[in-house]
């Protein structure tokens, strides 16, 4: 988000999924996308094996899209920057880039040129064991496509470096003109539902909804009035993984979560874990009981997505309804009701006589919502963001003609080593993710009889090199420790694995994967370092 | 068929390692190339005798085929197993031409001689026995394989010599025979030259030397060289030359298609697929003349801009792709076939490929379908092949006896051709007479001999104490025709008169001996093994076909039956998909036109008049 | 775009060039019956369900597949045409067990319908469907519902089903095209073809991951979404259209509705997934009727949990914040709102906490 904000303006995905069918050459990396997004995986197998464009795979695991991929490079965990400069070193040396393009419509060029040329395909090479030709490959079937689209997801941001890893694809796209256009752009997957509707919301610690700045007096006049306040905290605020080491400092007493469950999903868990019990009060509305809730003074029970009106923003910035299909379970609340009641009892009257009402509401302060109404959504169908005006009708993709910042930014970045590396200790490297099977942190998925059947416990992905060098059979437990914690799951010996690194996926709270994890984290998106860390492992 | 037939407990602890390296190493060499599957496939099983699951997932992962899809074709062919079987597998004929010769009795004979029944093995793991279609030595039926071999004219005796001798180790190696069933030149000859067969049984079909000492190549040299594409077209189109495979299509019209083409590659494909019951010519040729079949590939690749042929063969016939195998190293070693030939810019490469076991794949889309490695369902056409056929580049698809009929025409042109045959279709044509005449043989004369010469002057007339009841002319799909028929010349339109086909050139004389409710049941038997399932009305209405005659040959037939049977092959002929579904009923109407009394009387009267169906 | 224009039934149709016999009819409104045809897939023109006459055409043509052509003359429910469709609908019923027409033909010869497995697709099932519209009969050569055929019910997820099975192979596009997940294909020959996933094994052996794009192509009861089996017939049942609550495709679903609970959950055909899904999307519903859902609010008291009121747990809760907040500052309190709940509620989330708390500390979890 961070990243593509800075050199776009924009943090979202650029483009359309329905786009990536007719592109002309998709570059994935890492996002395995079969398991994480399976219905934009189709659209990219469709283009590839039905369609036959050209689909480029970058990662180190062997991923299910490599079986549909023209070129599969699988670089060294954390290596990515190099490899990205290298491809933009071979296209300028090559001369491939738009040169029009960025002359027009990018600034920054000239600095990106002079970091980029010391990294040669055989530089990189040595840095990445990607070998020279195959970089030289991509770079040029990158290059000379006539659109070329980019997908990511955590592969990329889970990095001590990740906003530079996404700059650097913003780098490599304005570089060959493919962003602002169709079948193009820099696109981002959103993991959850709604995590583009929660970030368009002002989910956040800086931004009102719409991404309007809180450090910006306009906009805290205009939020301030239309909520009828006087004023408005001006500071930006604490992101989630500050304010979990902020606990135990003292600086924040209480906290009220609304459906995230930290013990699990958070880097370095038994950590969140002490945090969390050192509030003062914590108050924890969600569908279940969870690792989280556990930790509460107060529980409120909410609803499912089944059992309330309202509206999500996907990832290609499309909302879409979804609609009350059946009661409410017991005495739970839809989560908006609930936030109601507690407002007025603190003494301020937030009343709505239903969803549509908020969204009423929301559209009026919200430039890029103002088009949209439930309205529309119910005849129309699902509609992209921005949408100004009730005649707009959506915008497929962002950038056209002019980037949302003006110029399109041009960043040179420099590769560095990820924070924890490999050593005689812990020699082996953890990298972290989800299963198709399973969603988050379990709460939802782990509830569903397929689902479990198909993936019911913690595994231990890993090379079958590896597996001999530890003597480790198929389905045998295995330990695995790191310096903050340890797990047992079993083995799963899978080629898809590179040797000398392993996966473990973190929706299991009995084997949290995140124990393991370290809280390190990118300085600018603040987003943990979730696949890269040291650990060793034994027979358990 | 209908449990789920392999269980994922079969692991790859089945395989030795040095079994699995060695599939290792085939995968290797075809990884990179289309249409792997088959090929791989092949030696795999060839290696081990069946392809167990670890090998199929190798192999899928290998090739990067999908599980399912290999799966899905493999099982699609009759020959890949992928249980163990004996040593041997001995393949009975049930074919038509080898049922009317009583391969009923013959396939008891073998039961009780191996103890087993149909797909089981004997207990020392010797023999497996199984059923097949035709195998394409009806000049010998009844007719069994044992592994390449094939034993013909069988007998009692016959059967347990064999296996005697296959028990006493004596295995026939079938590369050291001369030729799969009988000696051409033992035949009775036609007075006329020989355009086709001329060197078949004189010359040595291993060495090229001697294809050449006979004036071999010199018509691929003269198109080369001297001719220009368009010119070889426009030779081939006057010399009349019509599809000897069954369809007839002219074949210079067909290639002047393909010509103007800018699309590249193109490609020639052999159709060696020789399939239909009762025909087994292009065997003959192709063991016995080899050189001749490229040649024709190579002009015929020169005249439409194709500079890679695929021969496909179908998989029964062993001898003649180990010689057509050879014919290629050899022609490729003396430059005949590869780069740059005759010092021009013309390259030509042909490539054996195996069928596997299903007659559909003689249909030219399906065919194809089964070169690029997939089940062989045939297409939709158009487009035709010529358009886009192999890999959907444009494909020429010839019948082995046409090919092998273009070295002449491009050395003595198309008028001298023409003079050949009838007007309606040019050329001498090789006709096949089997079932029930004294000594079945093929002969090669000129289009539009009648049926009667055919029988009493190449064939010494029926067999002993016979009467001609019927003949299915051109294959089994073709109608029948009766003494009316003995006269008619046998040619393309002329047959079409009297509900016959020239078709593959094929005539399966039959006696009074032979039900017809009988035969047809034989038929309809062919057609539901090899109706391919691609649509509804062939995979659904082949089986109840064969479903309603069982009955009546049992005398459990209804009266509703015939109406039913006629609607039904209405709806096939009407509404199949490819050529097989359309014509697969053709003989049933034909034998309900002409002997339906015959019917009638085992429905109502259960009775068989030829004393072949019993009635419980 | 050109237009041409053919005739079918006497109408002057337009098509554009490309279009299928088909398509021309379907935008003029002429209803051709189809089976195997699956929209966005290759038509295979295998069942012969749409065949039409076609003028000059020797054998009748699959409507799905031939090329619509300029001048063309088709007739789509000629006489010849309907006999083939019938018999292709009287092979097709013969083929199978399909029980709902046999209780009919077989109740005289004391079969009785307590013995058969209803058929799920009843009410759905677009053979049957075809059956009443061309009043084909139960053929008298029919398969009797016997245990030939293989019935799969060893996964929690799906059931096949083989002797409901027509060989449309719609679900092998559905996954090898509509899902490229290239898990199974069409296996054997001939009558004994069948549906092979991997080496032939059940689902839960093979490459399937479990999408379930199979179930929904099915047209037929051969593959049945097992959680519906037994909840309902299907026009029992009323459909909510919603998105999909798990990753950020926002998948358009059909929640199929039977007394106030889920029975079972469909891909809508509109964007951004024009029918697909994922496991998790048509097989991951169970949470919403779960047995751990929380039902009322909680409390703790000396370390455990209990049942509350919700007067008394938002007094609690509200009284609390405003101590810390009177106590300590708005800023010692932190909000985690949440990337799994609506645009509204995130909205009005951050407007709880920035206007009524008074604090930026608004945050989830996008990052991880």
């Amino acid at each position: 988000m961070a990243g593509l904000a800075a050199a776009f303006g924009s943090g979202a995905m650029t483009n359309s999924i329905a786009e990536l069918e007719d592109t002309d050459c998709i570059l994935v990396i890492g996002s395995n996308t079969t398991e994480n997004h399976p219905v934009i995986a189709a659209r990219i197998k469709r283009a590839a094996r039905l369609k036959h464009k050209t689909l480029i795979v970058i990662d180190p695991r062997r991923i299910d899209l490599v079986r549909h991929a023209n070129l599969w490079v699988r670089q060294r965990p954390g290596t990515d920057i190099a490899v990205i400069n290298g491809l933009m070193n071979v296209i300028i040396q090559e001369n491939l880039q738009a040169t029009d393009y960025v002359a027009a419509r990018t600034e920054g060029f000239e600095a990106l040129k002079d970091t980029v040329a010391k990294y040669t395909p055989e530089y990189v090479e040595q840095i990445s064991g990607v070998p020279a030709d195959q970089l030289r490959q991509v770079a040029r079937l990158y290059a000379q496509a006539p659109a070329a689209a980019i997908v990511y997801t955590m592969g990329i941001t889970q990095h001590t470096v990740g906003t530079d890893n996404v700059k650097s694809l913003a780098n490599l796209a304005m570089l060959c003109g493919n962003v602002g256009i169709a079948g193009g752009g820099v696109n981002p997957l959103r993991g959850q539902n709604n995590v583009q509707g929660a970030c368009d919301m002002g989910g956040l610690p800086n931004v009102f909804s719409g991404y309007q700045a809180v450090t910006d007096p306009a906009h805290r006049q205009k939020m301030a009035a239309a909520w009828g306040v006087g004023d408005l905290p001006d500071y930006v605020g604490m992101t989630m993984t500050d304010m979990l080491p902020a606990i135990p400092e003292g600086k924040l007493k209480a906290l009220y979560i609304m459906g995230e469950n930290p013990v699990i999903s958070d880097p370095d868990a038994d950590h969140a874990v002490a945090a969390l019990k050192k509030l003062d009060f914590l108050v924890v509305q969600d569908i279940f009981l969870t690792e989280t809730a556990q930790l509460a003074d107060v529980v409120l029970p909410a609803t499912t997505f089944a059992e309330k009106d309202g509206t999500f923003s996907n990832t290609e910035r499309r909302v879409a309804l979804i609609r009350r299909a059946v009661s409410a379970v017991g005495q739970s609340r839809p989560d908006w009701q609930i936030i109601c009641d507690l407002s007025r009892r603190l003494g301020y009257d937030m009343d709505y006589a239903n969803a549509e009402a908020i969204f009423n509401e929301l559209r009026q302060v919200t430039p890029s919502y103002a088009g949209i109404t439930y309205a529309r959504l119910e005849t129309e169908g699902g509609l992209q963001w921005p949408c100004p005006t009730t005649d707009h009708p959506g915008t497929m993709y962002l950038h056209k003609d002019k980037f949302a910042r003006g110029l399109g930014q041009f960043f040179a970045i420099e590769h560095r080593e990820p924070a924890e590396l490999p050593d005689a200790e812990y020699p082996l490297t953890l990298t972290t993710g989800r299963v198709l099977y399973q969603y988050h942190t379990g709460t939802m998925s782990r509830r569903a009889v397929g689902l479990v059947e198909k993936a019911p416990e913690c595994f231990v992905e890993l090379a079958p090199e590896d597996a001999s060098r530890y003597g480790i059979g198929e389905g045998e437990r295995i330990k695995v420790r790191s310096r903050r914690g340890e797990i047992t799951a079993k083995a799963q010996i899978s080629k898809k694995a590179v040797p000398g690194t392993i996966f473990v996926p973190f929706h299991y709270g009995e084997a949290a994967a995140n124990k393991l994890t370290i809280a390190a984290f990118d300085p600018v998106a603040k987003i943990p370092e979730y696949k890269v860390c040291a650990v060793q492992i034994e027979k358990g | 068929m209908i449990q789920h037939t392999q269980s994922a407990s079969q692991t790859a602890a089945d395989i030795s390692p040095e079994a699995l390296s060695k599939i290792e190493a085939i995968i290797a060499r075809y990884q990179d190339q289309p249409g792997a599957l088959m090929p791989v496939l092949q030696e795999a099983q060839d290696l081990l005798g069946y392809l167990p699951v670890a090998v199929q997932e190798r192999i899928a992962a290998g090739l990067n085929i999908p599980g399912s899809e290999v799966f899905g074709t493999m099982s699609f062919y009759s020959m890949y197993a992928w249980a163990p079987k004996g040593k041997y597998v001995i393949r009975m004929c049930e074919s038509p031409p080898c049922h009317v010769n009583g391969s009923e009795n013959i396939l008891q004979v073998l039961k009780q001689e191996l103890g087993i029944g149909v797909g089981e093995t004997t207990t020392d793991g010797l023999f497996s026995l199984e059923l097949t279609a035709c195998l394409g030595v009806c000049e010998v039926a009844p007719a069994m394989q044992i592994n390449e071999v094939v034993f013909g004219n069988l007998t009692r005796d016959k059967i347990k010599q064999v296996l005697n001798d296959y028990r006493a180790g004596k295995a026939v190696d079938y590369k050291q025979l001369p030729y799969t069933t009988n000696d051409f030149r033992k035949y009775k000859q036609s007075p006329q030259e020989l355009v086709v067969l001329d060197n078949v049984g004189v010359i040595d079909p291993m060495k090229i030397d001697d294809y050449l000492a006979k004036g071999g190549y010199s018509a691929l040299k003269k198109a080369v060289t001297s001719m220009t594409p368009e010119a070889v077209v426009e030779e081939v189109k006057t010399s009349g030359l019509r599809g000897r495979g069954g369809a007839g299509f002219p074949c210079g019209v067909k290639w002047s298609f393909t010509r103007p083409l800018t699309a590249t590659p193109k490609y020639i494909v052999c159709n060696a697929d020789e399939g239909e019951p009762g025909t087994i010519k292009d065997r003959y040729i192709m063991e016995g003349d080899p050189h001749k079949v490229l040649e024709g590939m190579a002009i015929a690749g020169f005249a439409v801009g194709a500079s890679k042929g695929f021969i496909y063969v179908r998989g029964e016939y062993y001898l003649s792709k180990y010689r057509l195998q050879n014919a290629i190293d050899q022609a490729k070693a003396q430059g005949y076939l590869g780069d740059k030939l005759f010092g021009t810019d013309f390259s030509f490469d042909v490539e054996v490929r195996s069928g596997f076991g299903s007659y559909v794949c003689g249909e030219e889309t399906a065919l194809i379908e089964s070169i690029e490695g997939h089940r062989g369902y045939p297409r939709a056409k158009p487009p035709f092949p010529g358009v886009a056929g192999l890999w959907h580049q444009p494909t020429v698809v010839n019948n082995v006896e046409t090919l092998a009929s273009v070295p002449a025409i491009i050395n003595r042109g198309g008028d001298w051709y023409k003079t050949l045959g009838t007007e309606n279709t040019t050329g001498t044509k090789i006709y096949q007479i089997i079932g029930h005449v004294k000594t079945p043989q093929i002969v090669e004369v000129p289009v539009g001999i009648t049926l009667r010469e055919l029988i009493d002057t190449y064939c010494g007339g029926l067999r002993e104490g016979s009467t001609f009841k019927m003949c299915q002319t051109g294959g089994a799909s073709a109608g029948l025709v009766t003494a009316d028929a003995l006269d008619v010349p046998m040619d393309l339109a002329s047959l079409a008169q009297v509900g016959g086909a020239l078709g593959s050139g094929t005539m399966l004389v039959m006696d009074q001996s032979v039900c017809v409710v009988d035969f047809m049941r034989s038929v309809a038997k062919f057609f539901a093994h090899e109706s391919c399932g691609q649509c509804t009305p062939c995979r659904e209405g082949t089986p109840r076909i064969l479903e309603t005659l069982t009955r009546i040959c049992q005398g459990q037939g209804q009266e509703r039956d015939l109406d039913f049977l006629e609607r039904l092959a209405g709806t096939m002929v009407d509404a199949s998909f490819c050529p097989l579904g359309q014509t697969a009923p053709g003989p049933l109407m034909s034998a309900l036109k002409l002997f339906r009394p015959e019917f009638e009387e085992h429905l109502k009267e259960k009775k068989c008049r030829a004393g072949v169906c019993r009635f419980a | 775009m050109a237009h041409s224009t053919l005739n079918i039934n006497g109408t002057t149709v337009k098509f554009t060039p490309g279009q299928t016999i088909l398509e021309a009819a379907r935008d003029a409104g002429i209803d051709i019956p189809t089976l195997c045809y699956l929209k966005g897939t290759t038509p295979t023109g295998s069942c012969r369900v749409c065949v039409v006459e076609v003028e000059g055409a020797r054998t009748l043509l699959p409507a799905c597949s031939t090329p619509a052509a300029a001048g063309m003359v088709v007739q789509t429910e000629s006489e010849r045409v309907v006999a083939a469709r019938k018999m292709v609908i009287e092979l097709l019923l013969a083929s199978g067990n399909h029980n709902c027409f046999v209780y009919a033909a077989q109740r005289d010869q004391g079969f009785k319908v307590e013995d058969a497995i209803f058929c799920e697709a009843e009410g759905e099932c677009q053979l049957q469907a075809l059956a009443e519209r061309y009043q084909v009969f139960p053929p008298s050569y029919a398969n009797p519902p016997d245990t030939k055929y293989y019935y799969e019910d060893n996964n929690s997820m799906i059931v096949r089903d083989f002797s409901k099975c027509i060989m449309c192979g719609r679900c092998v596009r559905a996954c090898c095209e509509r899902q490229v997940n290239l898990a199974i294909d069409i296996g054997y020959r001939g009558s004994h073809n069948k549906i092979v996933a991997r080496g032939d094994y059940p689902y839960i052996d093979s490459d399937c991951v479990f999408c379930g794009e199979c179930v929904q192509a099915c047209p037929v009861g051969a593959l049945l979404d097992k959680a519906a089996r037994f909840q309902g017939r299907p026009w029992e049942r009323t459909k909510v259209r919603s998105t999909c609550p798990y990753c950020g495709v926002g998948c358009q679903i059909d929640l199929h509705i039977k007394n106030g609970r889920i029975v079972k959950v469909t891909g809508a055909d509109e964007i951004p997934n024009e029918g697909r899904l994922c496991v998790k999307g048509r097989f991951g519903w169970g949470f919403v009727h779960h047995p751990d859902r929380l039902t009322t609010p909680l409390i703790k008291e000396n370390g455990s949990f209990r049942e509350a009121s919700w007067e008394e747990a938002l007094d609690l809760t509200a009284r609390r914040l405003q101590e810390i907040k009177d106590q300590d500052g708005a800023d010692k309190i932190g909000g985690w709102c949440s990337a799994r709940v609506t645009n509204e509620e995130n909205y009005l989330f951050q407007k709880f906490m920035r206007a009524v708390i008074g604090t930026n500390h608004v945050d989830h979890c996008a990052r991880l």
